[in-house]
């Protein structure tokens, strides 16, 4: 019978090392299912997030051969045979143990997005939009949150001081979901030239490449958000038409400093919110 | 409490799905200090897989729809074993929750008029699913996630919840877990609970469930005392992949079908015209002529047979397959490719077309697919009050799937994720309002939350015991052979007998390597759920001696009208006894009971 080998990093925060497992193959496995079989057999405490296995939830998100992928997509008989499969944790963030990685800092970013304000209902309490109007909103709500985007994006793929002033593109994706939402009234822009950091991605388009959803993150949605940040910023008339309507609708940064964020997603014992990401709560507004 | 991490609210929701993140945006809207724990991170519960979409009788496709009309599918979809007050509150509130999704950023599929389109769905007499392609369970718990987040909602993320602890009331006072990143023990105290834990598919060995779903709400509700219900009833989903092995169980939405496909086997032949039921003979359609003709004109012809409710077409693919019809991995053949454009197929079913073509290196748009039953949901559940969502167990909700009652002996497809957003909403106001008029700080059981804790450290205590992964292996064969689509009392009787050597065999499992992140402690710490569940489940299937929706006996093929009058209701007493009583149903008020003498067409 035929065989495959996995490497596959093991180790917590103080550091570890590649191990090396030699299983049966089987055809048409995914490694996800290697990874089960190595549970169910050698190693039953190989920590490795999955839920769905069907590339739906993004849980499984790893480094196979160096590129970051879902372990549930990615079928044995599409990487280079007669080779051992090198299974890694995505390196942008924190190793909780051998697989998994903590990756809140990509829930206490999604704390900071005001979510949608949307305008006046139609005369019946419902609302109306156009297919074609919601497509590319549509398009950026496909992300599944595998935070594979955030894995290659080299801002903070290699520059951890740069986390607290960057969203990266999974938060760039929400925001220009909310941008293009027919039914949106308000305005992000100070937000993302401010805090959210739309300046630093040189549009490599690393985010782009690996996304399992095949979203145009680069074309449609960074790139157009550094448009609108630079209309916003530096055109004379604009600039002359927010001085006009901040008269009546202040501008999103100071809102989400306003809005009630009492609260976190933990992943950990007490896991503190970072000062630098986390507006401060008010206790006048915040509810309970 | 003294020597672990704690912490305290006024409403603690147990599960992160659908109904839970509503229910907790409920309770948080309420004022209420609400916590919403969760054993995966947020956003990734089953839910998310949910692929057809969300029913709502709001009559944007077919202006003849309402919610009686939906009401009515629901309780003939369920084999009139359904609580009808459950099923009207549904029909009823569901176009409600899903306009309310959309204000807070949902962007379902529109009609031509920039309403939200509805799709057809089995044993739905109009197109009533609201959808975004074939990828609604995203859309629904993305929406959903964002709403709790811009709400401030305290979320404690990969924290496993073990056990229910009352005071000396008997009211729900705590809840213990750990951390799974750290493997510490934590506990909960809070003036209600709600659970919305989900499902128990991954007893079985083929289930379109993720690694969540091992029934942990069912069996701590049932352990903190609470009425379980109509356990018998399991959905075996018709279409989950049957190839590669690796994938097999995996969902096929049932969009194929609404959107034109059909079922075929070895033979070429649409055999679903072979299985019309009596029940159902009347509102479907007995040629291909007429069915084919349903999906643009549903009130001059009659539904196609591939669209009867689920329970008839998974037990219909079995029988195929058990005849020698099947396709040449032990399926039958879902074919939309001879029957809609390409581009039809890729925009309606984009995540269909993606899975087959990387799992099993199929074009949905050229080929026929292979698919045969899977287990997907189950109907029982913990036996709740319809309007509020309150257990038997003071202090304790529940809502979703480990509710049991919404959707009697069989759930039709689309129902599942409006019975999320209707009972969620309906279990955060019910807990806080509970929580409200609960007077004094929650004091729970010391004892109880040491018991919880030193049976969850036994096996990383014991050497040289057996692997919870093998335990597990076992524990699904005998589920999938024995307490499957087709039931006989001789198989159910020896499936007890191995339940309980299982039981035995957990009570001297052991685990390697230490507390933190270690998925096979987390399994054996999953084991003593599953198990429980599964003997509720193996236990009510004995008891019940007729065939209906979720449930086909061999050895009583057809439906017993006297049984068609009562729940099985199942406790487990301070002991651990388990005792099992048939209760009349709720009666239906008269002006819904006329609802049923109507003619459909």
């Amino acid at each position: 019978m035929s065989e495959v080998t996995l490497q596959v990093w093991r180790g917590d925060d103080a550091g570890g090392r590649f191990a090396e497992y030699v299983m049966p193959a089987v055809e048409g496995e995914v490694v996800l299912d290697v990874i089960h079989r190595i549970q169910a057999g050698p190693a039953p405490d190989l920590a490795c997030r999955w839920n769905c296995k069907a590339g739906k939830c993004g849980s499984c998100s790893a480094e196979i051969n160096g590129l970051p992928r879902l372990l549930c997509m990615t079928r044995l008989d599409t990487l280079p045979p007669d080779e051992a499969v090198v299974v890694a944790p995505l390196r942008t963030f924190p190793i909780v143990r051998d697989l998994v990685t903590d990756v809140s800092f990509n829930y206490e970013l999604a704390r900071m997005v005001p979510p949608l304000k949307p305008g006046p209902p139609e005369a019946d309490g419902t609302y109306r939009m156009m297919q074609i109007d919601i497509e590319r909103g549509q398009e950026f709500r496909k992300c599944i949150e595998c935070f594979m985007c955030q894995d290659v994006c080299h801002v903070i793929r290699d520059h951890e001081e740069n986390k607290a002033n960057f969203a990266g593109p999974r938060l760039f994706i929400r925001f220009m979901e909310l941008e293009s939402h027919p039914l949106d009234t308000d305005d992000r822009r100070e937000l993302l030239r401010k805090h959210m950091g739309i300046g630093y991605c040189n549009i490599t388009k690393c985010c782009t490449e690996v996304c399992p959803e095949h979203i145009k993150i680069t074309d449609n949605a960074i790139i157009p958000l550094k448009e609108r940040v630079i209309d916003s910023s530096y055109d004379p008339i604009a600039w002359l038409g927010r001085r006009i309507r901040r008269r009546t609708k202040p501008p999103a940064p100071e809102r989400a400093l306003d809005a009630p964020v009492r609260s976190t997603e933990r992943s950990g014992p007490g896991a503190p919110v970072p000062a630098a990401v986390a507006p401060q709560s008010d206790p006048d507004t915040s509810p309970g | 409490m003294p020597g672990y991490e704690s912490h305290d609210f006024d409403v603690v929701i147990i599960g992160a799905g659908g109904a839970g993140l509503r229910a907790a945006i409920e309770a948080q809207e309420q004022g209420l200090r609400t916590a919403l724990v969760c054993k995966s991170l947020l956003g990734k519960a089953h839910t998310v897989m949910a692929e057809g979409g969300a029913a709502a009788a709001m009559g944007n496709v077919w202006p003849e729809d309402n919610w009686k009309v939906h009401f009515r599918d629901t309780m003939r979809g369920g084999k009139m074993l359904n609580n009808w007050r459950m099923a009207q509150l549904h029909a009823q509130e569901a176009p409600d929750r899903i306009y309310e999704l959309e204000r807070w950023g949902a962007l379902f599929d529109r009609t031509a008029d920039g309403r939200i389109l509805q799709r057809d769905f089995g044993g739905h007499r109009y197109a009533r699913l609201a959808h975004v392609g074939d990828r609604t369970g995203l859309e629904l718990i993305r929406t959903l996630q964002q709403r709790a987040v811009a709400l401030g909602i305290e979320v404690f993320m990969e924290c496993k919840v073990l056990r229910l602890v009352h005071d000396d009331q008997g009211r729900v006072s705590a809840a213990v877990g750990y951390w799974r990143a750290s493997g510490d023990f934590v506990t909960f105290t809070a003036k209600s609970f709600v659970l919305a834990t989900g499902s128990v598919g991954r007893a079985w060995l083929y289930t379109s469930n993720s690694w969540e779903s091992t029934g942990d709400g069912h069996a701590m509700a049932a352990w903190a005392g609470a009425d379980m219900i109509d356990m018998e009833f399991v959905q075996f989903h018709p279409t989950g992949m049957v190839w590669p092995l690796s994938v097999r169980g995996i969902l096929v939405t049932e969009s194929v079908r609404g959107d034109g496909g059909v079922l075929r086997n070895a033979e070429g032949r649409r055999f679903m015209f072979d299985y019309i039921p009596e029940m159902f003979a009347k509102e479907t359609a007995d040629t291909e002529f007429e069915a084919d003709n349903w999906y643009e004109d549903h009130i001059n012809y009659r539904r196609p047979p591939e669209l009867l409710p689920r329970d008839e077409v998974a037990r219909s693919i079995n029988a195929e397959v058990k005849g020698g019809r099947g396709s040449p991995h032990g399926g039958v053949f879902l074919d939309i490719a001879s029957r809609r454009s390409p581009e039809y197929i890729r925009r309606r079913l984009p995540s269909m077309y993606h899975q087959f073509m990387e799992l099993a290196g199929v074009d949905i748009t050229a080929q026929p697919m292979e698919v045969g039953p899977t287990c997907h949901y189950i109907m029982g559940g913990v036996r709740v009050e319809a309007d509020t969502e309150a257990t038997t167990v003071p202090g304790l909700f529940a809502a979703g799937e480990v509710a049991g009652g919404m959707h009697g002996a069989n759930r039709l497809g689309g129902n599942s994720l409006s019975d999320l957003l209707v009972f969620g909403r309906r279990a955060g106001l019910a807990a806080a309002q509970f929580a409200l008029g609960r007077p004094g700080a929650p004091a729970p059981d010391a004892e109880e939350i040491a018991a919880a804790v030193a049976d969850a450290e036994a096996p990383l205590e014991r050497d040289g015991g057996e692997s919870p992964y093998a335990i597990h292996h076992d524990l699904q064969q005998v589920m999938q052979e024995k307490v499957g689509i087709i039931r006989t009392e001789s198989e159910l009787t020896q499936a007890l007998e191995e339940l309980d050597q299982l039981q035995q065999r957990t009570e001297k499992m052991s685990v390697s390597g230490g507390r933190a992140y270690n998925p096979g402690w987390n399994l054996a710490t999953d084991l003593p759920a599953m198990l429980t569940v599964s003997r509720l489940v193996a236990r009510a299937a004995l008891e019940r001696h007729e065939s209906r929706g979720g449930h086909t006996r061999d050895d009583y093929p057809a439906a017993d009208p006297e049984l068609g009058k009562v729940n099985l209701v199942q406790r487990i007493d301070a002991a651990g006894r388990f005792t099992l009583t048939p209760e009349p149903l709720p009666e239906m008020p008269s002006d819904l009971a006329s609802l049923f003498e109507e003619d459909p067409h």
